[in-house]
């Protein structure tokens, strides 16, 4: 498929506010993206199979209410839940960004890509504030979206519930499965590209083994606290005028690597 | 029928509301208070069974990995 037939899905629910940037993301690559509210799809005006690839973006859907993205997961996991696990069958590539991450993590999409109960959770940072701040990212696996990510990244985190917790009990073992999977695809890291070891505010959130992101298994799925789109051109970052002039920000791969995959896949 | 369900962090699971009121309650002098937790409460109105009410839970009130959940009739 060409690049500018590529369709990407910016879904948005009531409270979403990162939409807008994300789909300019996807259109200044060369794709097409169009953003669309979840009750098109909930009530059949509008159908997931338009679209090669879907993003859910950041921001406060639902007010945050009960937990973050617990309202608009349920959504999904409820009311589009065979649309939606057929999509990721198909093999189309779902990127959640800081909500989008929390959505996923609710409606169970990630880590294991079953559309159900969540099996993982994202609770309220250790430091009990809105972490808003730029963050190190270290690579940790070459799934598509990560692939033509530096090793070392920089982007911002905007977040209250971005601590990865994984069951009581059970944390080696599961963090032990999600590696040998090649699931951990982000981790928080130092400058020079150590990983936090939960230092704050090298990780942020008191994060599980200084998880960042995360993709499933099959590496078509991936959600991450720290938000691409807003480091998708150089510009973006506060110290602009100093160091590289580059062009690209480092968000800007995450984008360019999914729609690589559509073009390559569809 | 009313129901009371209270959604807390599993003990286990850092609760940092509970360990900045507890921070803060020390700071204004009550030294004695060994430790906070905090939880939500839901009332929920309804002709629903505790069966019912647990669903609700493990549906959507809590996540079931980091939350806790206990459900109480209050009518």
């Amino acid at each position: 498929m060409k690049l500018s037939e590529a369709r990407v899905l910016v879904m948005r629910g009531p409270g979403t506010n990162c939409d807008a940037e994300t789909a300019a993301a996807i259109v200044e690559l060369g794709a097409k993206a169009e953003v669309v509210h979840v009750n098109r799809f909930i009530k059949g005006k509008r159908s997931l199979e338009e679209f090669h690839g879907l993003v859910i973006p950041g921001g406060f859907s639902f007010g945050d209410r009960i937990r973050s993205g617990a309202i608009f997961g349920k959504m999904l996991s409820y009311s589009l839940r065979r649309e939606l696990q057929s999509f990721v069958d198909e093999g189309k590539p779902i990127l959640g960004i800081c909500n989008g991450f929390q959505v996923l993590i609710e409606s169970g999409l990630l880590p294991f890509g079953e559309v159900g109960e969540p099996t993982l959770a994202l609770a309220k940072n250790a430091s009990a504030r809105f972490e808003d701040r730029w963050v190190y990212l270290r690579k940790c696996n070459s799934s598509l979206f990560t692939l033509k990510l530096k090793n070392v990244s920089r982007m911002p985190v905007a977040n209250a519930e971005g601590r990865v917790v994984l069951p009581l009990g059970e944390e080696k073992r599961m963090l032990a499965q999600l590696e040998e999977n090649h699931q951990v695809a982000l981790r928080y890291c130092s400058a020079e590209g150590e990983v936090a070891q939960g230092e704050y505010p090298l990780n942020p959130s008191g994060s599980y083994a200084d998880i960042a992101g995360l993709t499933s298994p099959e590496g078509t799925i991936l959600g991450m606290m720290p938000h691409p789109e807003r480091a998708f051109y150089r510009y973006m970052y506060p110290d602009w005028t100093r160091g590289n002039n580059e062009a690209k920000g480092d968000g800007y791969a995450i984008f360019e690597g999914m729609l690589v995959y559509i073009v390559e896949r569809f | 029928m009313k129901w009371e369900v209270r959604v807390s962090y599993k003990r286990g699971v850092q609760d940092p509301e509970g360990e900045s009121t507890l921070y803060a309650l020390k700071m204004l002098g009550f030294d004695r208070v060994k430790d906070v937790h905090t939880a939500k409460l839901f009332i929920i109105e309804g002709d629903y069974s505790r069966e019912d009410v647990e669903k609700m839970c493990r549906r959507l009130l809590a996540n079931p990995v980091s939350q806790d959940y206990e459900i109480r009739r209050v009518d």
